[in-house]
């Protein structure tokens, strides 16, 4: 069996998004975490400090460039085997199974990452591309991104409306897909101990609730003023 | 549960060969006891067509007791029918009431092709099994069943995933028409137990890419399969198999 031969069978495929998945559930705990230091009620000022540790520092830079990857290949694997599994039936039933046996979320996996790519396309041109045009290839230099959110959310107008909207949509979404998604890695990395499985399950709601419902109070949190 | 009898309005899939477009039909079916199976309902169907000089509908049936795999109907948006952990032929009328209006289809995935009917071809799960479900036993005489000590929960979790039929309910349950939870249930039967062994590591990597051969879809592990399966084959067996497959391609020799 080669490399190739292993990634690419059904259960291959499946571990490439289970790995790149538990790579991303990784990111976005250090990108919460982060992101949290807007609520230290400084004015920004730590959560600056640790946006310039991120932005000036090589190693998370150059982990940046494997975040992108990761997250390619997740998009990528992910449409490809959503239409490998749909050629598997040409002909549907007249009857649908619905949701007797499996959660809505579970079977709408390929919906759920579309919507965080929609909203992940419009976040990324908010910040990351403003601040990474202004750095260019060099270490350091960010933009005030403190300061960035607030122009972004605290607006009353109709497009600050819309951006938020989009925003705590988008993080509904991603909360779905982890529901789902954080047990599944772990199922397709061949956790069968029913210890683990459980513990896992409940970690995995907790952390499907927990993350994306922090990421949605801080677009909030500006519109409101409860900074 | 007292006894009643029903009409009922029967929806099927009918569809002269593999190459033939099908389509559905409605029959009627009158006097129908509720201590009736299904498939004798589909009898009394039958012998109705026969009469009136039609088609009977073909379906698959063997043992009539819940245990060979061969009945495959999708009733009502459910492989087997409405109840749990259940075959079509143990399926009793009184699942239904007098008047409903019944929705009969064959077992959809293009890895099983409709032959006739309510008939599909899952000659892919024989052509699996050919591929590793099997262990190397030199002939001579019996040895004595207690020589070789097995640990009895692993015992129980092999005796519980033999109990797959092969009936194909998973894949028709699945929304991606995968065949993982039949899979699984044959390579962890046998992984769990020393007599498994010798053949472990090509039995999961061969099996696994015959499956991939036939044409199934691969698992989300939705757990639709699970919900469905007259013999209540677990998930777990499906996470199993996915830690067969990584130790055995981790550590294969090419």
């Amino acid at each position: 069996m080669t490399w190739k031969q292993m990634f690419t069978s059904s259960i291959g495929k499946k571990l490439v998004m289970s790995f790149t998945g538990i790579f991303l559930i990784l990111f976005l705990i250090v990108h919460v975490s982060l992101n949290a230091c807007i609520w230290a009620n400084d004015g920004g000022e730590m959560f600056n400090k640790g946006a310039h540790f991120m932005g000036a520092n090589i190693v998370p830079r150059i982990l940046e460039i494997g975040l992108f990857l990761g997250l390619i290949l997740h998009i990528v694997q992910g449409y490809m085997l959503t239409v490998q599994n749909r050629k598997a039936r040409s002909i549907g039933y007249a009857v649908s199974y619905g949701n007797g046996g499996s959660k809505w979320y579970s079977r709408s996996m390929a919906l759920l990452g579309t919507l965080v790519l929609l909203f992940l396309i419009l976040h990324l041109s908010n910040f990351w591309l403003p601040n990474r045009s202004s750095q260019g290839l060099s270490l350091g230099g960010e933009i005030d991104l403190y300061a960035k959110m607030q122009e972004t959310f605290s607006g009353r107008d109709a497009v600050t409306v819309l951006t938020i909207l989009v925003y705590v949509l988008g993080c509904a979404a991603l909360g779905y897909h982890l529901a789902h998604g954080f047990q599944s890695a772990f199922k397709t990395l061949g956790v069968h101990n029913k210890r683990y499985h459980i513990m896992l399950k409940s970690l995995g709601y907790g952390f499907s609730i927990i993350v994306p419902l922090a990421f949605a109070m801080m677009p909030l949190s500006f519109h409101f003023g409860w900074l | 549960m007292e006894h009643y009898n029903m009409n009922l309005n029967l929806k099927v899939w009918r569809q002269q060969n593999g190459k033939s477009k099908g389509e559905f039909k409605m029959y009627r079916v009158e006097d129908i006891s509720s201590e009736m199976s299904f498939l004798e309902m589909f009898d009394v169907l039958n012998e109705k067509l026969i009469q009136d000089g039609e088609e009977p509908v073909a379906f698959d049936h063997d043992c009539r007791e819940g245990i060979c795999g061969a009945c495959s109907m999708y009733i009502n948006g459910k492989p087997h029918g409405p109840w749990q952990a259940n075959t079509t032929c143990q399926l009793h009328m009184r699942a239904f009431k007098d008047g409903d209006t019944v929705v009969v289809e064959p077992w959809r995935a293009n890895a099983f092709p409709v032959i006739k009917d309510l008939v599909v071809d899952r000659t892919a799960f024989d052509r699996i099994i050919q591929a590793g479900g099997y262990i190397s036993v030199n002939t001579g005489n019996a040895v004595d069943g207690n020589a070789l000590p097995i640990n009895k929960d692993k015992a129980d979790a092999s005796f519980a995933a033999a109990m797959c039929i092969g009936c194909g309910a998973c894949v028709a349950a699945c929304k991606n028409s995968s065949a993982m939870l039949f899979l699984s249930a044959k390579v962890s039967h046998l992984a769990l137990l020393p007599q498994g062994e010798p053949e472990r590591h090509s039995r999961v990597i061969n099996m696994l890419a015959q499956m991939d051969k036939e044409g199934f879809g691969a698992c989300t592990n939705t757990g639709a399969c699970e919900a469905t399966c007259p013999k209540e084959i677990s998930l777990t067996n499906i996470a199993m198999l996915n830690k067969e497959y990584l130790t055995a391609s981790l550590v294969a020799d090419k």
